[in-house]
């Protein structure tokens, strides 16, 4: 039932919102055609601006990879791993995430373009990097602005929120991708 | 961190690879690497220049304001501490829309703004307030529609099914947001006595 929804909702959500935005855009007299070309224009400089984080993460996490030293942190971490069924590959993942977006991303790209985007592991770095924020930096920008220093439970709440993030996504793409 | 990180990730993999005798494969990889970074990059270009200019269409027909209206009320409630027509309450609404609907660039502008106006109910101006954990923690888990940037990724990696992670993604950050507000609810509650009385 819930394999069922999930899926639909992954089908219908990208035409769907298309449909919504132009709809309610056209209804509202917005220049459509216009207010599309002057945000498409900003995707370039998106994408070539996170060239820094995506080379020095592939490059990293490659030779952490082929130089056996994954191999060593997988079997110190096993046991904890095999118990929740969290492959090793995933962990600089995880410990990344909170700390740097554009980094993860790096990290999440290398293990979709190396293992495949449709193996699971794959899919599990795709709904991990989706599901969780950069607490550290958020919290840092935020509370800085205003010259805040003392956070209280507001790192917590934000890490917890990343484990809570990774355990479900986890449990998700057992539960839907196997 | 990220230096340390980076540092055991790249120093580690060399010591690692010398002592297993796999150096040759550390050149060879340190290049092709750089190489498929760059190509994934230049992969992800067309679908965020089309997922940019459909959401300027909808910032522009006032979708950041759509949404704050629906969610105004239980915004509301999140934030006992917040008059209701507080400019802050205006802010930390705007910002969560515009984090819903993925505009991040908008989003910021507001958040801070919302961190401005909730430091001025602030009485210890160097202390986290209650309502600016509560903006925080729904900042920082909110609930995400659609993941566009790793959809990209995963169209440039060549996926027969780029788009099916976004079910499961709204799924995870719905429920972690929902399981992270009500922690925060349940932890001012428990420990607002507790703190007023250290703070007099």
């Amino acid at each position: 039932m819930m394999e069922q929804t999930l899926s639909a909702i992954s089908q219908w959500a990208i035409p769907f919102l298309f449909f919504l935005f132009l709809a309610v855009g056209w209804v509202r007299k917005v220049p459509v055609y216009e207010a599309f070309i002057q945000g498409a224009s900003e995707g370039f400089q998106i994408a070539v601006r996170i060239i820094p984080y995506m080379v020095a993460m592939f490059v990293a996490i490659k030779v952490f990879r082929v130089s056996g030293a994954m191999d060593i942190l997988a079997w110190i971490c096993s046991p904890v791993l095999n118990l929740i069924g969290a492959p090793p590959e995933v962990l600089p993942l995880a410990v990344m995430r909170p700390l740097s977006g554009s980094s993860a991303l790096g990290l999440a790209s290398e293990l979709i373009h190396t293992y495949g985007p449709d193996s699971f592991i794959g899919r599990l770095a795709s709904v991990m990097q989706g599901t969780t924020d950069t607490t550290f930096f958020v919290l840092t920008v935020y509370f800085g602005s205003v010259g805040i220093r003392r956070y209280r439970h507001a790192v917590p709440l934000g890490l917890t929120a990343d484990l809570i993030g990774l355990f479900v996504s986890l449990y998700i793409c057992h539960l839907f991708f196997r | 961190m990220l230096n340390l990180i980076w540092l055991i990730m790249i120093l580690g993999g060399i010591a690692a690879a010398a002592f297993n005798g796999r150096i040759d494969l550390v050149t060879e990889s340190l290049f092709s690497s750089a190489n498929e970074a760059v190509n994934v990059c230049l992969g992800l270009i067309g679908l965020m220049t089309l997922w940019l200019g459909i959401l300027e269409v909808a910032k522009q027909a006032g979708f950041i304001r759509f949404l704050g209206r629906l969610l105004r009320p239980i915004v509301a409630r999140l934030f006992p501490d917040v008059p209701p027509d507080h400019p802050a309450m205006g802010s930390i609404i705007m910002n969560i829309s515009a984090n819903i609907l993925g505009l991040g660039n908008a989003a910021t502008p507001f958040g801070l703004k919302a961190m401005d106006e909730l430091q001025k109910l602030n009485p210890h101006p160097d202390t986290a307030t209650d309502a600016m954990c509560t903006f925080l923690a729904a900042n920082t888990s909110c609930i995400v529609l659609v993941p566009a940037t790793i959809v990209g990724i995963r169209v440039a990696a060549g996926s027969a099914n780029p788009s099916e992670i976004v079910g499961p993604t709204m799924f995870v950050t719905g429920f972690t947001m929902f399981t992270i507000l009500l922690l925060d609810y349940c932890w001012r509650n428990f420990f607002r006595d507790k703190y007023r009385r250290r703070r007099k």
